[in-house]
């Protein structure tokens, strides 16, 4: 039925067709230097003239992540709250974009030509649309941390349960493991504390090797992980998944247990080193290690692993060393999540590692897509700013956000954007008539 | 010295015995034969071969050295390379993918180049890729390289897995029934292929056919196994006429 009517749409379909696609194709032409252009200027609109505007429109304040959180508290704010989000967010950006698409393609072909250079440039470009829309509110730049860690978190659990297709339960643990070292490390040698004492080393230095703290806490992690590397020599699908759900759970008993940390009341006095640009450098470092990583043929073993262990050894895969590789590296990347989410939040206690981090982190996963960077980076932020949106509902959070993960599932049951390989570059040329100018169209997978 | 000897290897599933006393020698680029009745244990001796079983009994010496015990993938690495009777393809991985991650054991730039992408790294991925691309024009799927394996036809493949086990530059290549399932067309292409590799590549061919045709065209020589016991071994025309062999096979399908 519907292909006999594709196949002969009315004559005013077609020429409805026709319109959208001439409404639609200046869009298609925008690079991603473009957007991130128009995406920059909105935040800067916001910036000088948000709070002004909200005050016109009757809001109290500017909408904080997007107007949801206002519209479920107070209904009669929707109308000025749309207006605003049109007035400030769309329609800046996407003028902007469409108007400097000639340019932005221009200089998305000429930035190509070096690689290193096009990635720098957008990610500053990136960090600055962060920085402008984080300025105007403590919450918001708590959210974009937040947010920033749950993708390395859930792109470093992809790592294991997509890429390599075991199911496994350990992120919390690996987490908390690093978090606990790295806050030790740093209460130990730079903090004046009660149960440390004084610091170690001058607390000027503490900045600079924060990052040495973040890898030793990712360093524990991966020790850890040895715990569950090990018996998945073995032990696979079901079997396993209950070990690595074991292994947070003896984690968090450790922590509970360990009275020099706080035990169950948690450890605090974190030192604030981990503001926006360090989680944002930490989280851009995590998404390029592990896609190249996931990309190389070292990688693809992974997937080798997974769809077929006995195929992979036949083909000389050494298996073992393949998931060895794999549990320790997602584990790192989990532990250094963990040390930036201690020093963001400034305490820790073991419950924050348990069941509910564990489904948070899953949701996360699943619902971005399998065996995807993109997917997880989507799953990572979209999850995290969904979940601050939604608060105001409380309790109805947990209703609403574990039904939207059901009907994801049911549609698509490796997630959104699953199966997906993440080339940057790609993603940064020129796009439209100015595509192809300067490429030479390499077949990618 | 022969490239692989087998000396007296036995082999029991729980009392089942599936292997007995079974010996083979395989010279340096010869095309060998092994065919028996289902159930005969011809597997097994594949599996056997490769290390994804340990012999009960006997010695697998391979380039002089022994191989029992050793985990699959160090067998694969010193040059046996495999398909399987039921195709083990990796379901959500790209015909290329999969010729390319075969090269697995070549990776000389180690954890560092996976993570950080250095320049080696980046030199030798191309060198995989074009190798790749090499060995599926040889086997005639080349079209389908970005193809995700399940869209293909089932011939096609059959010989992607071909190419993914040349990838590892095997010494000697076992093929556990190549044309299984295939038309009489196909079949005939499937033996030009083998021979065609064969003589490319230069490697020791080990397969196991139920279609005589196959193994008439391709083997110098061939083992016939019943019971898991070597009941007859020689050239095809010897093969074709022993009582013994016909006997194992009741008659059916031998002469044609
Ligand atoms: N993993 C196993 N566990 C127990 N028994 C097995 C196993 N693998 C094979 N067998 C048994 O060993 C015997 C030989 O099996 P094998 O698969 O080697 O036969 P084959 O000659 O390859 O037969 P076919 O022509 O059907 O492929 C059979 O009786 C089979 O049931
Ligand atoms: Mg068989």
């Amino acid at each position: 039925m519907t292909t006999a009517t594709q196949k002969q749409p009315p004559a005013s379909d077609r020429h409805r067709n026709s319109t959208i696609r001439a409404v639609l194709s200046p869009w298609r032409e925008v690079p991603f230097l473009g957007w991130l252009l128009g995406a920059l200027a909105a935040v800067m609109l916001e910036h000088s003239v948000g709070s002004s505007l909200a005050l016109t429109l009757g809001l109290r304040r500017i909408p904080v992540l997007f107007g949801f959180e206002l519209m479920l508290k107070a209904p009669q704010h929707i109308p000025g709250m749309l207006v605003y989000l049109v007035l400030v967010y769309m329609l800046p950006a996407a003028l902007v974009a469409v108007a400097t698409r000639g340019l932005t393609n221009a200089l998305a072909a000429r930035l190509l030509q070096s690689p290193a250079l096009s990635l720098a440039v957008h990610l500053v470009l990136l960090y600055g649309c962060m920085h402008f829309w984080c300025a105007l509110s403590d919450y918001r730049y708590l959210v974009a941390q937040l947010a920033l860690i749950a993708v390395m978190l859930t792109l470093s659990l992809n790592v294991i349960n997509g890429y390599m297709g075991e199911f496994s339960c350990s992120h919390p643990g690996f987490m908390a493991l690093g978090a606990y070292a790295a806050s030790v490390l740093t209460v130990l040698l730079f903090v004046e504390d009660d149960v440390f004492g004084p610091p170690l080393l001058p607390p000027t230095l503490g900045p600079f090797l924060f990052p040495l703290a973040l890898v030793a806490g990712g360093l524990v992690a991966s020790l850890g992980a040895l715990a569950v590397a090990i018996p998945s020599f073995r032990a696979r699908g079901d079997y396993l998944g209950v070990i690595t759900l074991a292994f947070t759970f003896v984690v968090k008993s450790l922590f509970e247990n360990l009275e020099i940390v706080g035990g169950p009341r948690g450890f605090m006095n974190q030192p604030n080193w981990a503001g926006l640009p360090t989680v944002f450098v930490w989280a851009v470092v995590c998404v390029a290690v592990i896609n190249n990583f996931v990309r190389s043929t070292f990688g693809k073993a992974l997937n080798a692993v997974r769809d077929g262990e006995t195929a992979a050894e036949a083909m000389t895969i050494n298996t073992r060393r393949t998931k060895t590789v794999a549990f320790l590296s997602a584990a790192f990347w989990a532990g250094v999540a963990g040390g930036l989410f201690a020093h963001v939040v400034g305490y820790i206690n073991p419950a924050t590692f348990g069941a509910q981090k564990l489904a948070e982190v899953l949701a996360m996963v699943y619902f971005g897509g399998l065996n995807s960077v993109i997917g997880s980076i989507a799953g990572g932020l979209g999850l995290t700013l969904f979940s601050e949106m939604l608060r105001p509902l409380e309790v109805w959070k947990w209703v609403i956000i574990p039904m939207l993960l059901v009907l994801v599932m049911t549609r698509r049951p490796t997630g959104l954007i699953a199966f997906r390989e993440f080339d940057a570059l790609k993603l940064l040329g020129p796009r439209g008539r100015w595509e192809g100018g300067v490429q030479d169209g390499t077949a990618g997978g | 010295m022969a490239l692989l000897e087998v000396e007296g290897m036995t082999h029991y599933f729980g009392g089942l015995r599936a292997v007995h006393n079974y010996n083979l020698q395989i010279q340096r680029g010869e095309i060998r034969g092994l065919i028996g009745p289902n159930g005969a244990g011809k597997t097994t001796i594949f599996n056997l071969i490769t290390g994804i079983y340990r012999p009960t009994r006997g010695r697998i010496v391979f380039e002089g050295e022994d191989i029992v015990g050793l985990p699959p993938h160090r067998i694969a690495a010193r040059g046996i390379a495999r398909t399987f009777q039921n195709m083990l393809l990796w379901r959500h991985m790209t015909v290329l993918e999969h010729v390319k991650v075969a090269h697995y054991a070549r990776i000389d730039y180690g954890l560092v180049g996976a993570f950080l992408g250095t320049p080696r790294r980046r030199r030798q991925e191309a060198e995989f890729e074009e190798r790749s691309y090499e060995l599926l024009r040889m086997m005639g799927v080349e079209r389908f390289a970005n193809k995700v394996i399940t869209e293909l036809p089932y011939g096609a493949q059959r010989r992607v897995e071909i190419a993914r086990a040349l990838a590892t530059e095997p010494k000697l290549l076992l093929l556990d029934e190549p044309a299984a399932g295939m038309t009489p067309e196909e079949m005939i292409e499937m033996v030009d292929t083998i021979r065609r590799i064969h003589s490319m590549l230069g490697m020791a061919i080990f397969l196991i056919e139920h279609r005589m045709r196959v193994v008439m065209d391709l083997c110098e020589t061939i083992q016939t196994l019943n019971f898991g016991e070597v009941i007859a071994e020689g050239t095809p025309d010897e093969i074709r006429n022993d009582p013994v062999v016909i006997e194992a096979y009741l008659g059916k399908e031998v002469v044609t």
